[in-house]
């Protein structure tokens, strides 16, 4: 089962792409989102996004400024102001 | 008549104008495709922005609590034109198109009992509109120092909005900018930016599924309103950015297409005096050996 992850900001689509979890640093705490997650809107800490590709796979981290998350039927959605490394 | 030395000059003079304009309209063309795509790429973040936008404001507008930036001041009275121009010249009639709508806004508003001010961003719009509005200049931002106006610009002026707005400066803001149509068409648009137009629509969110909100809606809201006016302004100056390359390609190439005009008469009219003065000296000759 995958997750549809897509990573935007203003200048450019950065990721569109099907990750297994991607654990988001929202403003009230962190949180896993899986596939076929609960609708949620929520705003972002400046802090990185740890992406699993796969199960038990190395994780990733993206460093993201000014964010907001939107998940739903879609998938997950983060807009960012600013994404670094 | 010119004499030929004369002629050669002009010849030679609309020949380099002409390598000016050529090249000018070379690098607007490879520029437009920059721009282009840059306008391209910045589409998914407006779309999904605006959605998100819709899907909230829908909830929160009417409550009691709904931002300054969405619900308005309750009063229409003054109005804030946000002008977009372009630093450089050499791109035809764009910037007086953009400044003939804003100036035609202007009006419009005033002859409603209306006041309004202006906030202008690039160059080239300051010295027309304070020709026609020479008091109501409130502020310039100067977008001349970078090379290509991005989001940080964009995010300095809706900062500079925000902090007008929230001091009481005005009540309504419009934006306006030249869509980019085509190389050929770019059309004068304006677009009220604060408060934020908030759709009817409120049942454009998530597919109606109950959506839970981390914080709350409003104060989601309070911290999307300025970027969504970010993002706003991003594409007014990515707008502004394509239509100046775009107008400046077609009038280099016009300009390019008349010096070569040009260039072909002169020397018409070159070689009929080079020819009319070797026949006068032929007559000279030839009367000259008759008379022997």
């Amino acid at each position: 089962m995958a997750l549809h992850f897509e990573l935007v900001t203003p200048e450019k689509l950065i990721r569109s792409e099907d990750v297994h979890m991607v654990v988001v640093p929202g403003t009230e705490g962190d949180f896993g989102v899986l596939e076929g997650h609960a609708p949620v809107m929520s705003t972002i800490r400046d802090d990185a996004l740890t992406v699993y590709k796969t199960e038990g796979g190395q994780p990733e981290e993206i460093q993201v400024r000014g964010g907001f998350a939107e998940v739903g039927d879609a998938g997950l959605t983060v807009l960012a102001e600013k994404v670094e490394g | 008549m010119a004499s030929l030395k004369e002629l050669k000059g002009r010849i030679n003079s609309v020949k380099s104008t002409q390598k000016i304009t050529k090249a000018k309209q070379m690098v607007a063309a490879a520029k437009l495709r920059k721009a282009q795509a840059a306008a391209e790429a910045a589409r998914p973040y407006a779309e999904r922005m605006a959605a998100v936008m819709t899907s909230i404001a829908g909830k929160v507008v009417g409550s009691e609590g709904a931002p300054k930036l969405l619900a308005g001041t309750g009063s229409t009275h003054r109005h804030l034109l946000v002008v977009v121009n372009t630093d450089k010249g050499l791109c035809g009639g764009l910037n007086a198109n953009v400044v003939k709508a804003a100036v035609a806004k202007a009006k419009a508003l005033q002859s409603e009992g209306k006041e309004v001010a202006f906030y202008l961003v690039g160059r080239k719009g300051r010295a027309p509109i304070r020709r026609a509005f020479p008091d109501k200049i409130v502020a310039n931002f100067d977008t001349s120092e970078v090379r290509d106006p991005g989001f940080e610009e964009a995010s300095k002026i809706a900062g500079e909005l925000v902090e007008m707005y929230d001091n009481g400066k005005f009540d309504v803001a419009h934006l306006i900018y030249a869509t980019f149509k085509s190389a050929l068409v770019q059309e004068p648009t304006d677009q009220q930016i604060i408060p934020v137009p908030a759709t009817a629509d409120a049942n454009a969110g998530s597919g109606g599924a109950a959506v839970e909100y981390e914080p709350d809606e409003e104060e989601i809201l309070a911290e999307l309103l300025p970027r969504y006016l970010n993002t706003q302004i991003f594409g007014a100056l990515l707008e502004i950015s394509a239509s100046e390359q775009g107008a400046s390609m077609t009038a280099m190439d016009n300009a390019t297409r008349n010096a070569g005009e040009l260039i072909q008469k002169l020397n018409i009219q070159y070689n009929r005096s080079r020819q009319a003065a070797i026949t006068t000296e032929l007559i000279e000759i030839i009367a000259g050996a008759e008379a022997l």
